[in-house]
């Protein structure tokens, strides 16, 4: 099974990428899967173009293709502005809306204080169920005090422990996305309008 | 294989003067642009349809009607006619009134359109975009085929003992092609009717115009009219040429940084490097275009897109001086080198004529 990290953390080394690591690990053991990690950082530049020009650059093609093919992803924002970041929205607006369709989904985010938790049910959980990803139920968010207190490792084991149950459960649940357009044969599309129509 | 150019119509302003044409001088332009193309040996005009600022052609057959008194031999076209808001009826007729005006030198390519609220102004629901575009071309193509018609729809008022005047030329309706860039069921449409099918080309890598070609080409076979190698096809491109490719580089950048539909997003070099668009000599064009049929195969029309983004009218006739006496003449040598027997050429009013002569007397 393949696992991919979506981390949207900005500095270089960045909490955010330190929670993702750390989801990754845990998961990725739990659930024996490969992980790949997607540095939106790295991306930045080819998702601002992809809206200008209508169509992803070749890395950001790479990293859409490791996404949307995965078994199961763990995503992680810093929170900007009582939300997730820009570029986090960005990356998962450039994707194909049912893309994420079936994908067990663990969210994850990481804030200066404690008082923006619910950032993971209040706006990044609804944007998955938007996807139709299938987000795990416990989300793990990580304020600048928690990598210095008790009950964080507790979070991830538990949050990490879920999505690999999804993971384990949904195998080859998912249709793989499909590599070649599909064709909706003309005379369907003729009947769908011809309900009264002469023909 | 036929060669022209296709115009969206923009009004812009000229990034390195501040000026900006007026309405009157833009049109003046494009029909200046057309009647070059007819001197400098290209085949085809085609126009856009727009119904905002900043663009001018909202009436296609009016324009391309005082072009064809103008011109003898070019083949006046659209890119796009919106067969979702416009209504059918008036499609049937305006164009069947160009082809007798113009002696059959028309086309057309079908195609939704891409600004949202044209859909309401024209008082439909761009959520029926795929399902207009369906219902609409059925009656076209019937009003052109049949004398009198009886007709009901989802999308506009039934029509009885309707007979669409003019009768189209001769008897024949002209060729349709049908332009998508992403949308299958278009390419889908072209198949099952034997029309063309036009991929803008322009915009997006080339593995995305391939998918839909390939797409199209298949079912077109499907539909029984010829093998995937016979349908016909056509493709856009975007090109700047001078003798010296740095100077196409150095005289175009401002255009391309500022053009409205990709400015101030990627960099030229990666935009060249990744879509069609070719800024260079004329020999960097032919190249180019040529590779186009690596993975289109061979197809029937190539049209360049050359006068948009605020380029002046004669920085425009320039270029098209550089396309009919430097570009186009190799490639029809050298597509025409590479096609294998068998490809047909684009349809003209007088290879459809003769077609349907043919079939008149193998029925008799």
């Amino acid at each position: 099974m393949r696992l991919v990290v979506v981390s949207a953390g900005l500095s270089v080394p960045s909490s955010t990428r330190l929670l993702a690591d750390r989801l990754a690990a845990s998961a990725g053991r739990q659930a024996d899967a490969d992980v790949e990690v997607v540095e939106l950082r790295e991306l930045a530049v080819e998702i601002a173009q992809n809206f200008t020009n209508g169509f992803p650059g070749r890395r950001l093609a790479a990293a859409i293709d490791a996404v949307t093919s995965a078994d199961g992803l763990i995503v992680v924002t810093p929170v900007f502005s009582a939300s997730y970041s820009g570029l986090f929205k960005s990356f998962f607006d450039v994707i194909d809306k049912d893309a994420l369709a079936g994908v067990p989904v663990l969210i994850a985010a990481t804030g200066g204080t404690a008082r923006h938790s619910l950032v993971l049910d209040h706006a990044l959980r609804p944007l998955f169920a938007h996807l139709k990803a299938v987000v795990v139920q416990t989300g793990v968010y990580a304020a600048s005090e928690d990598w210095g207190a008790e009950g964080l490792d507790g979070r991830i084991e538990r949050a990490a422990g879920e999505l690999a149950a999804l993971m384990r459960g949904m195998a080859g649940t998912r249709r793989a996305a499909p590599d070649t357009l599909t064709v909706v044969p003309f005379a369907e599309q003729l009947a769908a309008v011809s309900g009264r129509s002469g023909g | 294989m036929q060669f022209g150019i296709f115009s969206v119509g923009d009004v812009t302003p000229d990034p390195t003067t501040g000026r900006t044409p007026t309405e009157r001088d833009r049109i003046k332009a494009m029909v200046a642009i057309a009647l070059k193309a007819e001197e400098v040996g290209l085949d085809v005009f085609a126009t856009g349809e727009h119904h905002n600022p900043p663009f001018v052609p909202s009436s296609p057959t009016t324009m391309l009607g005082y072009i064809a008194a103008r011109t003898e031999r070019l083949v006046l076209s659209t890119s796009t006619t919106l067969i979702t808001t416009n209504d059918p009826v008036k499609i049937a007729e305006d164009f069947a009134m160009l082809q007798h005006l113009a002696d059959g030198r028309v086309d057309l390519m079908m195609g939704r359109g891409n600004t949202g609220p044209v859909y309401p102004w024209f008082g439909q629901d761009i959520r029926q975009g795929i399902n207009l575009a369906v219902e609409n071309y059925a009656l076209l193509h019937r009003l052109w085929r049949e004398d009198v018609v009886n007709w009901e729809g989802k999308f506009r008022t039934p029509l009885q003992g309707f007979t669409s005047t003019p009768r189209p030329l001769d008897g024949v309706p002209p060729f349709v092609w049908h332009g998508s860039i992403r949308s299958p069921e278009i390419a889908e449409q072209a198949a099952y009717y034997g029309d063309g099918f036009f991929h803008n080309n322009i915009f997006w890598p080339a593995d995305h115009t391939k998918r839909m070609v390939e797409l199209y080409r298949s079912r077109y076979a499907h539909y029984g009219h010829g093998t995937p190698e016979q349908a016909i096809v056509g493709l856009g491109g975007q090109v700047f040429m001078r003798k010296n490719s740095q100077d196409a580089v150095n005289e175009f950048r401002p255009y391309f940084d500022n053009a409205p539909v990709y400015g101030h997003g990627p960099s030229l070099e990666d935009f060249t490097e990744q879509t069609p668009l070719t800024v260079g000599s004329p020999q960097q064009v032919i190249e180019k275009t040529l590779a186009f049929r690596d993975y289109a195969g061979d197809y029937q029309r190539q049209l360049f897109l050359m006068d948009h983004a605020g380029l002046p009218l004669k920085t425009v006739l320039e270029q098209l001086d550089l396309l009919g006496e430097e570009v186009v003449p190799v490639l029809r040598k050298e597509f025409a080198a590479r096609r294998p027997a068998g490809v047909p050429d684009a349809p003209t009013h007088a290879s459809l004529l003769a077609r349907r002569t043919s079939e008149e007397v193998t029925v008799a």
